[in-house]
């Protein structure tokens, strides 16, 4: 992480959270080390991987799946895996076989 | 105020049921039962509010206080020995995540072998969970420490659990004159509870125990650091205003014929009693001879300490707990360590004595006194521990 963190002076005591719902501050799509790949044309939006992602990383327009999150996408694969398509519509590939985002 | 016969285990259930605390929740232990049963009857008979938590074991005591701690409300508990043990993980949560939750516990030696009877094993081995410690030298002590503990936990700048340890069966067992704080005086001093949060509190919802990381974690414990810092002046000012209340003053330590003594015992807990005597003894017997009472083992005052061996021309350190494999026990290991770098070269003698409950008796006290006595006159320090009153 680039940006500055806060001193011990400045966090809370135990470090109790304060703002609900922050999560999505925290970018954890470092951690990824395979990448999930949308192949649209491929895609019939059933929404089988929106249901089992952990991360709420498959991101939605008027009920399709339009993309991935991918600062928050830990790359755990479980979308590729229950895509129900024979010709997956999401496969993972390597970080250092994809480019940079 | 009133004098009153109690023993131990009964002295800090009259704190608990002047303190009336919202959540206590508690498993049975030898020597810490009666102290909790005397506290169900409290509920049992609706003298204090309390919401008594029975549960299936000590992990889930502390589990239950860190929970009921979270919510907000004022929690006490106690326990001994193989149940602290129990709840090891648990103190570490509940200090890390700042809970003031107050514990007795009545010191018993750790197994094995198995054995109920005092030593020091048990809380020693919690020394560096983040709990204040408060050592009690008698009965009186123990519900003193136990109104103040409410106090220093509570405290916005410390906010940490404390533990205040009282000997397993010679304190908690043995009927004492105890002197007691009218009700209406002991609730005016802890006063009420104002948690900075509360997870009950759905206005202004909050995360408890967040997962931490490599970028966050080692802040946070600089932090709590702080509130252990915090408490050296919080223990003082909460000891002057109970003194002013009570008659009875507290500090970290309780000095006891210092004034002009070339040669003194550190000791904490019941032995400081016995010690006492000794003291006695020997000083009418013409020997400039005194005591040092340590009270607060945690935070330790290392500082403090050093100035009042200062005047000394050698000293021992009595430890109920072993610390195998270390040079010393934890008593000797902290004023030992303290002594290097403020400029104080006494010989040092540690004695571990005590343990599963081995009587001290006035003449082993007496054999300190002569091997340091000794000690002042040739300078020298022993390189080994002694074991007082062991059998070769």
């Amino acid at each position: 992480m680039s940006e500055k963190l806060p001193g011990w002076k400045e966090l809370t005591a135990g470090g109790v959270i304060e703002k609900a719902g922050n999560a999505s501050e925290y970018e954890t799509g470092s951690w990824r080390v395979r990448r999930p790949i949308l192949d649209r044309n491929k895609c019939t939006s059933c929404l089988i991987c929106w249901v089992f992602c952990p991360d709420s990383s498959i991101l939605l327009e008027e009920g399709k799946v339009s993309g991935i999150d991918l600062d928050h996408c830990k790359g755990c694969g479980i979308c590729a895996r229950e895509c129900p398509l024979k010709d997956k519509a999401i496969v993972m590939q390597l970080e250092s076989e994809c480019e940079s985002t | 105020m009133k004098i009153v016969g109690l023993t131990g285990n009964d002295a800090v259930a009259e704190a608990m049921r002047q303190v009336d605390p919202d959540v206590v929740a508690a498993y049975p232990i030898t020597p810490q039962t009666e102290l909790m049963e005397r506290f169900a009857e409290f509920v049992s008979d609706g003298i204090v509010k309390t919401e008594l938590v029975l549960v299936e074991s000590e992990h889930s005591a502390m589990s239950a206080c860190v929970g009921a701690s979270g919510a907000g409300s004022r929690v006490m508990t106690a326990t001994s020995a193989n149940g602290l043990a129990l709840m090891w993980e648990m103190l570490y949560i509940a200090a890390s995540c700042r809970c003031p939750i107050v514990m007795t516990v009545v010191n018993r030696a750790l197994s094995g072998p198995i054995n109920i009877h005092c030593d020091h094993s048990d809380s020693m081995g919690a020394r560096d969970a983040g709990w204040i410690h408060l050592f009690s030298e008698n009965s009186q002590e123990a519900y003193d420490n136990t109104l103040q503990a409410v106090r220093i936990a509570e405290h916005p700048d410390v906010s940490l659990p404390v533990m205040v340890t009282l000997d397993g069966f010679i304190i908690s067992h043995t009927l004492e004159r105890v002197e007691i704080l009218e009700d209406e005086q002991a609730k005016k001093f802890v006063g009420d509870f104002s948690p900075k949060y509360s997870l009950l509190d759905v206005q202004n919802p909050v995360t408890m125990g967040p997962l931490d990381f490599h970028d966050f974690y080692f802040e946070h414990k600089r932090l709590q650091v702080q509130g252990m810092e915090n408490a050296r002046h919080v223990v003082r000012e909460i000891g002057k205003e109970y003194g002013a209340l009570s008659g009875r003053d507290f500090d970290y330590f309780e000095s006891y014929r210092m004034e002009d003594a070339e040669l003194a015992v550190v000791a904490l807990g019941s032995a400081v009693g016995t010690a006492r005597g000794v003291v006695d003894e020997l000083r009418d017997e013409g020997k400039r001879v005194g005591l040092l009472k340590l009270r607060v083992f945690r935070p330790f005052p290392r500082r403090e300490i050093v100035e009042l061996l200062r005047g000394l021309k050698a000293f021992a350190v009595m430890d109920r707990s072993n610390s195998f494999g270390s040079y010393g026990g934890p008593v000797f290991s902290e004023v030992r360590s303290a002594c290097y770098g403020q400029g104080l070269e006494l010989p040092i003698v540690n004695y571990v004595y005590g343990l599963g409950g081995r009587d001290t008796t006035f003449e082993d006290i007496r054999r300190v006194y002569q091997e340091i006595e000794q000690m002042a006159s040739s300078g020298k320090a022993p390189d080994d521990i002694r074991f007082l009153n062991v059998r070769e």
